[in-house]
């Protein structure tokens, strides 16, 4: 009988001081971040929980490229015409030419669309908008030799800007365009789907900025996410689908003439 | 008996120098590992696993939609009944973190209507018809947008 009183107490120790010493290491861990005064940088968000998907409505983007200057201020873009994170395409087709559009971005949409078309040439007309579509199977990640750009958890494709060594592979396999050199400091740069905001609770800063709502963030591991009914409602497309990436950015509208 | 012996353990010379050259190798490589190799790396992949917190560091510059309506609820009730009403406050304002941070310190600047509202505005042949366009140079004679629009409840006052 005393035996059993006594194991009883032991388990309840073990169990409290085991609570004790398990919450007191994850209040230490955060206790870090607030201390160094960005609590919000506690390790509270899980990767594993989430798996980061965009969708962009072409029908809905009037071309004013609110992405790209917003783009460009969130996350230190360089101001000059060859750089960007996201830009936005001009398609002119004739006719029934599908093969042959004629596209113009200039200054990547930073400053809108200045009209060099005639109004009423029955050509059809329609902005789209590009970025890394942080593709499940990325050919950037399976070219880098060191390991500096890789497939997060959550499904975005990041770069290790301090590992990498500006070799250029990636900048060459990606399909779509989506990375440049940075020229301060000589390696390679592309969206991160602005990793620092969504991993806040934030969206990313051309969602945050689209005045039409062209462009959204979804998680499409949260059920109640608004992309489910998104992809279920539209006949939705990704860019190349024959290169087989695996790409998360979901385009609806997309006309068959984009390249 | 003893030639036997002899026979047996001939060769062991040669192969415990083989094994300590082995066992060399394998510390050099052991110890290359350990100053090459990162912290973290191949924890979650092939690669360095604190690079996503690096990513998460970074600071932002546009605060979000939802930052504005604390000081500024008036503005945001009136426009939610508008044409406007899914525009983020700084679509047009600009990146405004540090005025949400510290409104007394950073303060916001009106953006320019007559150049701001044209953006989005102006004709377009490749804009979809859903938005309200105009040529601006006729359609307001010069005259600024906001002397007839109120940006934030954008019909006609």
């Amino acid at each position: 009988m005393s035996d059993s009183t006594i194991d009883k107490s032991r388990r309840e120790l073990l169990l409290q001081g085991g609570k004790f010493v398990f919450l007191t290491g994850i209040a230490a861990s955060a206790w870090e971040f607030v201390l160094a005064g960005t609590p919000e940088l506690a390790p509270s968000y899980k990767s594993a929980d989430h798996w980061w998907a965009m969708t962009i409505d072409i029908e809905k983007c009037i071309g004013c490229g609110g992405c790209v200057r917003a783009c460009k201020a969130e996350n230190n873009v360089p101001l000059e015409p060859f750089y960007f994170r996201t830009w936005v395409e001009r398609y002119h087709v004739k006719g029934e030419d599908l093969e042959h559009p004629q596209v113009d971005t200039p200054n990547g949409g930073y400053d809108g669309f200045p009209e060099i078309y005639p109004p009423e040439d029955g050509a059809k007309s329609f902005f789209v908008p590009k970025m890394c579509n942080h593709c499940a199977h990325s050919p950037c990640v399976q070219v880098c030799p060191v390991g500096a750009t890789f497939e997060a958890p959550d499904g975005v494709v990041m770069v290790d800007s301090s590992y990498c060594l500006g070799c250029r592979y990636c900048v060459q396999a990606c399909p779509y365009g989506c990375r440049y050199i940075h020229p301060k400091t000589n390696t390679v740069d592309k969206c991160s789907l602005c990793y620092h905001r969504i991993t806040k609770g934030l969206t990313t800063a051309c969602c945050e900025t689209c005045p039409t709502s062209a462009r959204t963030l979804g998680d499409l591991k949260n059920p109640k996410d608004p992309i489910h009914a998104f992809i279920r409602d539209h006949k939705v497309q990704v860019l190349k689908p024959q290169m087989a990436t695996g790409s998360k950015t979901y385009y609806n509208g997309l006309d068959g003439s984009v390249r | 008996m003893s030639d036997d012996d002899k026979g047996l353990f001939r060769n062991t010379q040669h192969l415990l120098r083989m094994a300590g050259i082995f066992a060399i190798g394998i510390l050099i490589f052991v110890v290359m590992r350990v100053l090459f190799v990162p912290a973290g790396f191949g924890r979650l992949g092939h690669y360095r696993a604190p690079a996503i917190t690096d990513n998460m560091a970074k600071p932002i510059s546009y605060a979000g939609r939802d930052a504005c309506g604390a000081c500024h609820g008036d503005i945001v009730a009136a426009r939610a009944a508008s044409k406007h009403a899914i525009i983020g406050c700084e679509a047009c304002h600009g990146p405004l973190a540090k005025h949400a941070a510290d409104p007394r310190k950073t303060k916001a600047v009106k953006p320019k209507a007559a150049a701001l509202c044209p953006v989005c505005h102006e004709i377009n042949v490749a804009r979809p018809k859903f938005i309200k366009q105009v040529n601006s140079a006729e359609h307001s004679g010069g005259d600024a947008c906001d002397s007839c629009h109120q940006p934030h409840t954008p019909d006609v006052m």
